[in-house]
């Protein structure tokens, strides 16, 4: 195995990428935990935004969803970069002012929780389309009998509208989760050490440019890949017992 | 006229007051007397960002097509490849992609000293032909998979009546292939140049002074935050409302799509 590995020139990278000390894997593979930590939380913070979201612009009041279609719109034309900056400062400005007036003085904001603040804000705009297409995309007629039948709205939500849209939403929202997992890189620039952070500091140091930012980019992928595979099957489970669609089948 | 109408609604009326007023006071109480003195670097960060986003799309979309056309219809050694490349671009972000191509061909390129020796090494030490490289590399990652879906959804009708007339293979293709696929997804293409705009700021952090990097050197040397943010903001906006309305303009200019079948 090692010799195979020298003479392909490897040893240096497996070195490099080693998990202990010496090498940089163990770096690289806490920077993978805080992406992905972080892309979930706004994943869910952003679907949370998103579900009320779509319920104020379908059944909202004029004002709210004219204010809704301005987030909506703003938020999917300016570029994810310049939004993060301004979150990120307006929600370290409003925290340090809330607690300097009530007299804590200046907080320091954990970079997980800022991270998921202003990823899920940007997230938010894109699930509330997202999930407006899916409710709109339901049968009324079964929203129409589950009215019929006295359901509070609470309970529409959870046993007819949520599994009812499964269906349509999945596609869209297995996007914006590989969206959400590629837009953590941008927090790099914020300096939260999440994997390309890392991964820039493992390679700045090392000057092995190609190694470390192949291994992200592997990385990375590896979690696409999965992800590509984990929505298919939630999916085929959303769909079940809908007709298929595919010729021959019918 | 009735569009008009719609629109001026009372709360409408109402709520245009009211970013009126937001809008007076940010430009009467907001700082922004560094305006003058940074507006010939912003006027040049904007044609940068503009001539990278045009110039990007135009190499990536001329590589898109090969690769959605390789996709769709390629034999397996063509299309495996192109499906690859979209994968990966796909599948890593693309901060990750400019920082790999900028940072590790740029210490590859100097160890070999023919390439020190020529003609294009003052460009290659310089940092944008990176960003457009990445750039590109992105644009076409995404825009074959667009692409091939385009070139497969082209009713088989018209290729063979093509072939009936005995056109050559590229002609058909000039013709009736291509003009058809890109009528099919000019919605999408408007939506992904909109994407490629909100991409650009990521060159940067590569060194390239485009219009981001102007606000962020007002942040640095005024210690003012929001001001420059907020322009920027409304500097993208404009930007892509005028894509969107460019592809809006070309959309209604081509015939209605035929019918599938």
């Amino acid at each position: 195995m090692e010799s195979l590995l020298d003479t392909l020139g490897l040893s240096q990278s497996v070195q490099l990428l080693s998990l202990s000390p010496p090498g940089w894997g163990g770096n690289l593979l806490r920077g993978l935990a805080n992406s992905l930590q972080i892309a979930l939380g706004a994943f869910g913070f952003g679907l949370l935004i998103g579900l009320f979201g779509a319920y104020g612009k379908l059944y909202g009041g004029p004002i709210l969803r004219d204010l809704l279609a301005i987030y909506t719109t703003v938020i999917r034309a300016v570029p994810e970069l310049v939004l993060i900056l301004i979150l990120y400062y307006v929600g370290s400005d409003l925290i340090n002012q809330a607690s300097v007036a009530m007299g804590y003085g200046r907080v320091e904001i954990s970079g997980v929780v800022a991270g998921i603040w202003v990823l899920g804000v940007v997230q938010g705009a894109y699930s509330t389309e997202v999930l407006r297409g899916a409710i709109q995309a339901i049968p009324p007629g079964q929203l129409e009998a589950a009215r019929a039948f006295g359901m509070p709205p609470l309970m529409t939500l959870r046993r007819v509208t949520i599994p009812a849209m499964m269906s349509f939403a999945t596609p869209g929202l297995a996007n914006l989760w590989l969206i959400a997992t590629k837009d953590t890189a941008l927090l790099a620039i914020v300096g939260f050490s999440e994997l390309t952070l890392e991964t820039r500091q493992a390679a700045g140091s090392t000057r092995a440019y190609f190694t470390f930012f192949l291994a992200a980019g592997a990385l990375y992928l590896i979690v696409t890949l999965f992800s590509g595979a984990i929505f298919a099957r939630i999916e085929k489970w959303a769909r079940r017992g809908q007709p298929s669609l595919k010729e021959g089948n019918r | 006229m009735t569009g008009w109408r719609a629109f001026m609604q009372p709360h409408r009326l109402f709520l245009m007051a009211l970013f009126g007023g937001l809008i007076l006071w940010c430009a009467l109480s907001l700082r922004w007397d560094w305006l003058p003195e940074y507006a010939p670097l912003a006027l040049e960060g904007l044609w940068r960002t503009i001539w990278i986003l045009v110039v990007t799309t135009v190499l990536g979309f001329a590589l898109a097509v090969p690769l959605g056309l390789a996709q769709a219809v390629g034999p397996w050694y063509l299309s495996a490849p192109a499906k690859a490349f979209c994968t990966v671009i796909r599948g890593t972000p693309l901060l990750l992609q400019i920082w790999l191509l900028y940072y590790g061909l740029g210490s590859l390129f100097p160890q070999f000293p023919w390439i020190r020796g020529s003609e294009l090494w003052p460009y290659l030490r310089q940092a944008w032909p990176y960003a457009v490289l990445a750039l590109t590399l992105s644009y076409a990652g995404y825009e074959g998979e667009v692409m091939r879906g385009a070139f497969a959804s082209v009713n088989k009708g018209q290729l063979e009546a093509a072939r009936a007339f005995g056109m050559p293979r590229l002609t058909m293709f000039r013709r009736i292939w291509l003009p058809q696929a890109i009528r099919n997804v000019l919605p999408t293409l408007g939506g992904e140049t909109i994407l490629q705009l909100k991409a650009t700021p990521l060159v940067a952090t590569i060194t390239v002074i485009e219009i981001y990097s102007v606000s962020s050197r007002v942040r640095s040397d005024t210690f003012i935050v929001y001001e420059p943010l907020l322009l920027l903001a409304l500097v993208y906006m404009i930007i892509a409302g005028i894509i969107a309305f460019a592809f809006k303009k070309v959309e209604d200019r081509v015939p209605d799509r035929p019918r599938r079948g």
